[in-house]
């Protein structure tokens, strides 16, 4: 389906680097790109779109060349393709169904437009204006209008980042369920792990725009290393010394956490330090709340 | 006694045919001065806000220099299509673009850089053109701005007085502006004549003001 081979040079607050990446993409597939802020991956989502232009290299689409290096740019209305913004770029001054007319291609059917309203539960909400409605509502709305285009690509810009943890959630399940109804190719820039579990076929990992490895969920954040062993990323909030030992408080999730480390360990930490929660000197068990 | 309405209305007709070509000609430029990249951007910004800090008798010197049959502009524009633009209604239109054009440019021009860009790339890759973009997605979200523009160089029209007495002269029913025969009424003792002009000028300057404030406020609380 799709087969990227592009160079650009990229300037980002720890300097210069270049994007640098070959990439296959399989028809249907959901594919995430996981990384820092900065790599590089809202960027190959734009290059994809034809909104910003690589310096080199080629993108082809279902055989049909979209980028060729000083010979072809097809420009993003020839595309279509799906692209759901960051900040959801809902027309202001159009009613919910107002922006999925509005993307609807000329001389496509009205239907699409009503399935996508019924599909999205958006009936009640379809007379209003962007700026009514919540942020998860928004997003709806973005995800629907993307649809709406009858896209041939589905691009995702984190996608969930605003929303709290319920409304995410909630949403993630609705994205996957109308990628699977329109067996529409994927591609979706992330920072959250669950949400790259949750959604994606396969993972590619970015630093500082090289694929530092790829693979399914699982085989890239390494559950599969220790065999059985639990972990959760998580965030130093404080570190106590209590008696011998410290006590280190961790926001994992939304949940804090207490845990006890060694003065070793403890050396080693500081609040704000992004660390793994390990378990495996026993068996969790669950416990049905 | 009866008061001679035609200044009055010579300077409503001037401000609104000036308005309707600054929108032609302003709106279309503010917007690709929004978003180009060229070089001498900065010359062309300087350019358009130039009738803000000049004084309007020096534009109106070098208008009437421009206009007059004897230049080989006002000599070509006569003799090719008739158009004599010195001491006429024309001229005076003509030069009110010019001189208003700021008014129109900078308010208009800063609504559409305030618009997220990523509206317009939406709008991109939701295969929509440029014009389709430029009338459906960006302009109806910039109408505080559109209405400031179109206020602002209607009022500043009418206000204008150097750049009329300049090129336009004083010539009943075809150059004699509200604002010239306040003057001119002042000049020939006639206090009467001109604090009737004078008034009804303030009078509409702050009723236009007031409808862009109040419109201004509405617009906001919509979008809110």
């Amino acid at each position: 389906m799709i087969n990227l081979d592009i160079r650009k040079k990229l300037f980002s607050a720890q300097g210069e680097f270049t994007l640098d990446l070959q990439l296959h993409v399989d028809q249907g597939e959901f594919v995430t790109l996981f990384g820092h802020s900065g790599v590089g991956k809202t960027t190959l989502l734009r290059c994809l779109a034809g909104l910003s232009e690589p310096d080199s290299g080629s993108i082809r689409v279902q055989g049909e060349t979209w980028f060729d290096h000083k010979r072809i740019v097809l420009p993003p209305q020839q595309r279509r393709v799906g692209y759901m913004f960051q900040d959801y770029a809902l027309f202001p001054n159009m009613t919910v169904r107002g922006n999925l007319e509005f993307a609807r291609p000329k001389g496509a059917a009205h239907g699409r437009v009503d399935e996508l309203i019924e599909l999205m539960a958006l009936g009640e909400l379809q007379h209003r204006k962007p700026a009514t409605l919540s942020g998860g509502q928004q997003q709806r709305v973005a995800l629907a209008r993307a649809l709406a285009s009858e896209p041939r690509l589905l691009l995702l810009d984190e996608p969930f980042s605003a929303l709290d943890q319920q409304t995410r959630l909630r949403l993630q399940d609705e994205v996957l369920r109308l990628q699977r109804h329109y067996g529409l190719t994927t591609i979706m820039v992330s920072h959250d792990v669950g949400e790259v579990y949750r959604l994606s076929q396969r993972v590619l990992l970015l630093e500082a725009g090289k694929l530092l490895q790829q693979g399914s969920p699982a085989e890239v954040f390494g559950a599969g290393q220790a065999g059985g062993k639990f972990s959760f990323a998580g965030e130093v909030l404080t570190i106590e010394a209590a008696d011998v030992v410290f006590a280190v408080t961790l926001l994992v999730g939304n949940q804090i956490v207490r845990v006890i480390a060694t003065a070793d360990e403890a050396a080693r930490l500081k609040p704000g330090d992004r660390v793994t929660l390990l378990s495996k000197a026993f068996n969790p068990a669950l416990v049905v709340c | 006694m009866s008061y001679d309405w035609q200044p009055l209305l010579l300077t409503f007709r001037l401000a609104a045919i000036t308005t309707f070509f600054l929108c032609l000609i302003g709106i279309p430029f503010a917007w690709w001065l929004a978003y180009t990249r060229v070089r001498f951007k900065p010359i062309l910004e300087a350019l358009v806000s130039m009738p803000l800090v000049l004084p309007p008798s020096v534009l109106g010197f070098y208008l009437l220099l421009a206009f007059s049959p004897q230049s080989g502009f006002g000599h070509f524009l006569e003799q090719t299509i008739g158009l004599k633009l010195a001491f006429s209604f024309e001229g005076l239109v003509l030069g009110s673009i010019i001189f208003s054009f700021p008014f129109l440019v900078h308010p208009v021009q800063s609504g559409f850089q305030n618009l997220p860009a990523s509206l317009t790339e939406a709008a991109c890759t939701l295969g929509k053109n440029r014009w389709q973009t430029f009338l459906h997605v960006l302009l109806p979200n910039i109408k505080p701005s559109l209405l400031a523009g179109i206020v602002l160089s209607f009022a500043h029209t009418v206000g204008e007085f150097g750049v009329v007495l300049m090129i336009g002269g004083n010539m009943p029913g075809e150059t004699r502006v509200a604002s010239i025969a306040i003057y001119d009424e002042v000049e020939s003792l006639n206090y009467d004549a001109a604090n009737f002009y004078a008034l009804v000028l303030f009078a509409v300057s702050f009723l236009l003001l007031l409808v862009v404030y109040w419109l201004n406020k509405k617009l906001l609380m919509k979008v809110a």
